[in-house]
């Protein structure tokens, strides 16, 4: 092909080579580099979870000793939020939100690549702080001081790691509301784009509102450690559960970051195996926003044990609870418009279906966390723990891989092995059942969070829970082998791929071009 | 995909799914939230089941519904989809119900948050203060005051020896309280913060420094009582636990003359000289329970966290400087100051023990007298 030619089509594909990744400013690319990213970092926080489970699986210290043991629960929570559910949302959201948009591109291409591009030095520089002179870091993900400031070597590198993880955040939060509200296609109105996108902006704001408070409070604690002040220093006339309020008024809404993304994925998912519409679509637009908007007010909840003046508690008791009617609006619509649908269950319908029934049982758990005088019972123990694994894993992470196995025939062009993604999908929910499930007696029988050995009393559950924990782990590589086999090949899937799909994104070809949609397609 | 794999795959892992129940239910204790033995600990209990079997309620309708469509509403079936994706009058009713049975439910837990909250009126107060990692308990009226720590030998947490039925809930020195009497908790800490919690009593609450957080607890049962700290504290947090002895108002009594006894006999220690061997026996006691944790008992520390003793600068350097590091700790680190913690006899008999132990052999050794004049 000569040069003129060349040069005459404006339709170039990638770069070649190392540099297609490094240099790419094209949404579909960086959406791989975020998925495939959050797929390694889900094995490494996995293997610590691992080692968690070792150790728990027997009384007594067998493997690790307690400082390492604690520094493996407060790196699988960082690694695992920061590195796993968070990027693979970014993911989802540059490679689908375009798309579904009849945009050609996102709005602020590269921008798009410094963020992504961030977040393997931030991850190599947290990990980094496991060889450092007293360990990583010990104190828990949620940082409380005085704590967190005995941590060794390790400490202004845990934070400047969280510092570019807000970064990265904050920008790819940016990215999605700019190409939101300017490159929809015509006739694309606010009410008519899929709940994915929807979900996705209202998440942006909610991260762009965070992120800066996480990033403050983090400095904070650099500052008393390194330069002299006393924010949370009681001797110093600080105050140690100021922090605590900061920190949870990013933490709570922080906790709808990592799902309401998820309630977007299968929304978009259940409509097409029902071969029905979302029924409420759009009281779930309100019930999202909703949630959101209630996440701001009730961060107290995480700190009922704190001392909080009565009318406090009462308040933050009051606003938890009200949560619970906008999160039911959603699982009924779900339930409503699987009702009197023409169901199948292919692999992302089984996996959001898991979502809808496990999300739930976490959801009452956190309904029954709310309640304030019970919650000094549950506090810090494996019930929170139990609670929180199940809206995250079974929720959160359950959506994640509804949405892999969803759109994989999309974006590679090939059609997964459906044999073994239905092995992958029942022998997870059997696990992390048996995993997950016995936190729930073990935090009511009295057994702390965060203990690396325990009363002999706890012995049986531990047992079944490491054991559901092995297996679950195990489970996850047939993951990693479906998704890396569907990559290299496979049956070819067809533009629509799935009979009741609906969307901009079906009328593309599978694979899609390199660049989509560079004319705008019009909506009616 | 065969229809074959199709229907066999759910039936393997149903047959998995029964075993694990079946290991669930052979396993010795409850499932449940405990009862606990305090007013507040039963009403928190009875607020749990409430909750509880609304959720389970709830869930039979919403899960259901949610079965009987997947069961019915397939394709395999031959259902055809209906096309209806809207309904305003049931989406208010189902953004309503919710919030009434919220209701419902916030009216009895207010009542037993209120109730929770009134420290007022009590008979007897203990001041808790939160180490790294022990208890201190201060009887605010009778003037005693001792510290609390694990008492599970190092052979049992490693393995080494078959594991006691209190194993981890077992301490040298339990609370007393008498039954029948309003108890008030002023929980603070030391260093980082802890949190109190006898799960039988009802009750957990942080322990900051700086700041003093009230509970309360009434035990009507005389009894022993295992709680663990329930937040986060460092290195040894799950090795700090909490045990509470309730007894009848005569053996409380009894019980508190005999700590007043034995602290005036602490104190008729500090007047008093001491030989090396003496010293030195009851400083390697001292460090074991206060010190070993993290320098370890062979004096080694850890690298990077713990400095080492054997050989250290300080151990081995002038004996004052010693003595007042171990007496007001050292700021930004974990190491505590043992002054308050540590009656004279015995911060002399620790500095001595360290000075002279792992081949230290200074030589010299500290009598409680030099501790007198330094505090």
């Amino acid at each position: 092909m000569s040069t003129a030619a060349a040069h005459d089509a404006h339709d170039h594909g990638p770069a070649s080579g190392l540099s297609r990744w490094i240099f790419t400013t094209n949404h579909k690319d960086i959406g791989t580099l975020y998925l495939l990213f959050s797929l390694l970092m889900f094995f490494v926080g996995g293997a610590m979870a691992m080692v968690i489970r070792a150790e728990l699986f027997q009384p007594g210290l067998q493997f690790v000793n307690p400082m390492f043991f604690n520094t493996m629960t407060t790196m699988h929570a960082l690694i695992m939020i920061f590195g796993a559910v968070m990027p693979a949302f970014v993911g989802l959201a540059n490679w689908l939100i375009p798309i579904m948009l009849g945009a050609p591109d996102m709005a602020l291409p590269r921008m798009n690549n410094w963020s992504f591009w961030i977040l393997p030095f931030a991850f190599t520089m947290l990990l980094s702080t496991l060889f450092m002179d007293g360990g990583g870091p010990a104190g828990g993900w949620t940082l409380y001081p005085p704590l967190v400031l005995q941590t060794g070597d390790a400490f202004p590198f845990v934070i400047f790691s969280i510092h570019m993880m807000g970064l990265s955040s904050i920008m790819g939060a940016i990215n999605v509301v700019v190409t939101i509200l300017n490159m929809r296609a015509p006739g694309m109105t606010l009410m008519k784009m899929p709940l994915f996108v929807w979900t996705w902006l209202i998440t942006a704001y909610l991260l762009i509102a965070v992120m800066p408070v996480l990033a403050g409070a983090v400095t904070m604690l650099l500052t008393d450690k390194f330069f002299g002040t006393s924010f949370f220093s009681a001797a110093g006339g600080g105050d140690p559960v100021m922090f605590q309020h900061i920190f949870w008024f990013f933490g709570h809404p922080e906790v709808y970051i990592l799902i309401l993304p998820a309630f977007g994925i299968v929304s978009q998912i259940i409509p097409t195996f029902a071969r029905k519409p979302l029924f409420g679509y759009s009281s779930m637009v309100y019930a999202t926003a909703s949630i959101a908007f209630l996440s701001f007010l009730v961060w107290a909840h995480h700190m009922f044990t704190v001392g909080m003046p009565l009318a406090g508690e009462l308040f933050f008791m009051y606003a938890t609870m009200l949560i619970a009617v906008p999160t039911g609006v959603k699982v009924f619509n779900w339930v409503s418009t699987m009702w009197k649908g023409s169901m199948t269950f292919e692999t992302p319908m089984l996996f959001a279906l898991g979502f809808v029934f496990m999300f739930t049982i976490g959801g009452f758990s956190g309904l029954m966390l709310a309640i304030a005088p019970v919650d000094f019972q549950y506090h810090d123990t494996y019930f929170v723990v139990a609670h929180f694994h199940y809206v995250l894993v079974t929720g959160a992470i359950y959506a994640i891989m509804a949405g892999a196995y969803y759109w994989l025939p999309k974006w590679t062009g090939n059609m997964y092995n459906e044999t073994l993604g239905k092995w992958h999908f029942w022998l997870s929910t059997i696990f992390v059942n048996v995993l997950f499930f016995p936190q729930h007696f073990l935090g009511l029988a009295g057994m702390p969070r965060r203990i690396p050995d325990y009363s002999i009393q706890f012995t049986e559950f531990n047992v079944i829970s490491s054991l559901g924990g092995f297996a679950f782990g195990l489970t996850q590589l047939l993951f990693a082998y479906i998704v890396i086999s569907t990559i290299r090949g496979g049956k070819k899937a067809t533009d629509q791929v799935w009979e009741g799909a609906e969307g901009l994104e079906w009328t593309l070809p599978s694979p899609p071009p390199y660049h989509s949609f560079t004319t705008a397609p019009v909506i009616k | 995909m065969s229809a074959r794999t199709n229907l066999r795959v759910p039936q393997v892992l149903t047959g998995l799914a029964l075993l694990s129940v079946a290991g669930i239910a052979a396993a010795e204790y409850g499932l449940n939230l405990r009862p606990g033995v305090t007013t507040i600990a039963q009403e928190a209990y009875s607020l749990h089941m409430l909750i509880l079997w609304v959720c389970v309620a709830i869930g039979i309708v919403v899960f259901g519904a949610m079965f009987y469509s997947i069961l019915n509403h397939r394709k395999s079936k031959g259902a055809v989809a209906a096309q209806f994706h809207e309904s305003t009058a049931v989406e208010i009713a189902w953004t309503i119900i919710p919030f009434l049975i919220l209701i419902g439910m916030a009216i009895p837990a207010t009542k037993a948050l209120i109730a929770m909250e009134d420290t007022s009126n009590s008979d007897l107060t203990i001041k808790v203060t939160g180490y790294q990692w022990k208890w201190q308990y201060e009887y605010l009226n009778e003037g005693v005051n001792f510290f609390s720590t694990l008492s599970t030998p190092k052979e049992e947490i490693f393995n080494r020896a078959d594991k006691n039925p209190d194993y981890l809930l077992e301490v040298d020195n339990p609370v007393v309280v008498p039954v029948g009497k309003k108890v008030r908790l002023s929980i603070t800490a030391n260093d980082v913060i802890h949190a109190w919690w006898v799960p039988d009593l009802g009750m957990k609450k942080d322990a900051i420094p700086g700041f003093i957080n009230e509970m309360w607890f009434n035990i009507d049962t005389p009894g022993t009582y295992r709680g663990q700290c329930a937040e986060l504290c460092g290195k040894d947090h799950g090795f700090m636990p909490i045990v509470v002895v309730a007894k009848e108002q005569a053996e409380y009594d009894t019980w508190v003359a005999d700590q007043l006894k034995m602290a005036d006999a602490a104190a008729a220690d500090s007047n008093r000289d001491f030989t090396m061997a003496e010293l030195m026996a009851r400083g390697e006691k001292v460090y074991t329970s206060n010190c070993a944790a993290c320098h370890q008992a062979n004096g080694e520390g850890v690298p990077g966290a713990f400095p080492a003793l054997k050989g250290g600068v300080i151990t081995t350097g002038p004996a004052a400087e010693h003595l007042a590091l171990v007496m007001n700790g050292k700021a930004g680190t974990a190491m505590a100051a043992f002054a308050g913690q540590l009656n004279d006899a015995d911060l002399a008999a620790v500095v001595t023990y360290e000075r002279n132990a792992w081949g230290n052999n200074k030589g010299d050794v500290v009598q409680p007298a030099a501790v007198k004049a330094a505090r």
